[in-house]
């Protein structure tokens, strides 16, 4: 979905973090993608390279870690594995299922000087 | 109303994505990279969620919708599901007991704005241009241009796209997705994200039910599997059938919507009515 206005967001992110952190050039960033959070990263990985060009994270290499989803069953009583919305529990099938994690789209680390 | 910027950016666009605050220092800022050929490089550790600028005009907009006891529904749907039709019909019963705005977005045209005007009801139109999807920000800023509605109800209807919008929190009480059927009874396993964020479906066009093939039941089972939790209303904007159903949903949360403001008032009353008690005390 909206990875322009992802990436956007993303740089941005990058320019407060440079103010507090005091930095001025990214060289690498971490992205932690959940596999719920409905992200095609090779989108990401495309308007990565277009939305920064031009600022502090110019040329900026991108990792991108993805997390799988994970819900609570509630008939199990447990955690278990959701890929995506829609799926049923692994062990007894039901859809009874609250997100646990997975939704989430985050940075987790940067290189810069 | 933008509380949180204070820019003073119209409504008209989305290039503006504003990021505030969250300036800590998580420690590890000292790590050393071990990338050959940059010099001096170091490791920041971030934890910064790319939502969260989002969020935070998110919180703001429900903070003053909670202050004002205004019941504000986000409506999605793909284009032509009868959003718009689903929303005129609504506006023209609900002005006559509560006052009523409506926020319009489309990538393009102010088509739909003039269909509500025509209603009496204020509305304001945004137009998105490239962007997808509306955001918490440019609501803040719409809202500016609408009269105060407190105690009433604040219709969003959100870009017809069944993907990116499910992504955003506006600050709405809830999101409620349309689904007409002629769209196939199949949508909500394809579109899982949009049906899982919603509270309530409205399927749409029932009228039309004798003429294509759509399952009420699949349809109903599609739904739930992504999301157990959600509500149903089957409608037709044409005929009326159903809509009271849906009437009677929103009136019960413009109720609850006013007494969480008249509790949040009598609280602060209630605590001024201690200060003053105190001072009192001392004279």
């Amino acid at each position: 979905m909206h990875e322009i206005a992802l990436c956007e967001g993303l740089v941005q992110a990058l320019e407060e973090q440079a103010g507090s952190h005091g930095f001025r050039h990214v060289h690498r960033v971490w992205l932690e993608i959940g596999s719920l959070a409905s992200v095609e990263c090779d989108a990401i990985r495309f308007n990565f390279d277009i939305m920064t060009r031009g600022t502090i994270a110019d040329n900026a290499k991108l990792d991108i870690m993805e997390v799988n989803g994970t819900a609570w069953c509630l008939p199990c009583g447990m955690a278990v594995d959701l890929h995506r919305f829609g799926d049923s529990c692994p062990n007894c099938d039901s859809h009874q299922l609250q997100v646990l994690d997975g939704t989430q789209i985050k940075i987790k680390k940067l290189e810069v000087t | 109303m933008c509380g949180i910027c204070g820019c003073e950016q119209t409504a008209s666009g989305l290039g503006n994505y504003h990021t505030h605050g969250h300036d800590h220092d998580h420690g590890g800022a000292a790590e050393h990279s071990d990338t050959a050929g940059l010099s001096r490089t170091r490791i920041v550790q971030v934890e910064q969620d790319i939502m969260a600028a989002n969020q935070s005009h998110a919180d703001a907009n429900r903070a003053h919708f909670t202050e004002h006891g205004i019941f504000v529904v986000n409506l999605l749907s793909s284009p032509g599901s009868g959003k718009t039709s689903l929303l005129v019909e609504a506006v023209s019963v609900l002005k006559k007991r509560f006052p009523v705005s409506v926020i319009e977005g489309d990538q393009q045209t102010s088509l739909d704005t003039a269909r509500i005007s025509a209603t009496g009801v204020p509305a304001w139109q945004i137009n998105t241009g490239k962007a997808c999807h509306l955001d918490a920000h440019t609501i803040a800023h719409a809202i500016e241009h609408l009269p105060a509605i407190d105690g009433g109800i604040l219709f969003i209807e959100n870009v017809g796209n069944l993907v990116c919008p499910a992504g955003f929190d506006l600050g709405e009480a809830h999101k409620v997705v349309i689904l007409s059927v002629t769209e196939g009874d199949d949508k909500p396993l394809k579109y899982p994200n949009m049906f899982h964020a919603a509270d309530l479906m409205l399927l749409n066009k029932i009228d039309l039910l004798p003429y294509v093939r759509f399952d009420m039941n699949s349809a109903l089972e599609a739904a739930r599997q992504v999301n157990p939790t959600i509500g149903v209303f089957a409608v037709s904007a044409l005929t009326g059938d159903g809509l009271s159903a849906w009437l009677e949903w929103i009136i019960a949360g413009v109720d609850h919507a006013r007494e969480r403001r008249q509790m949040a008032l009598l609280a602060r009353r209630a605590a001024l009515q201690h200060e003053l008690d105190s001072i009192d005390l001392q004279f």
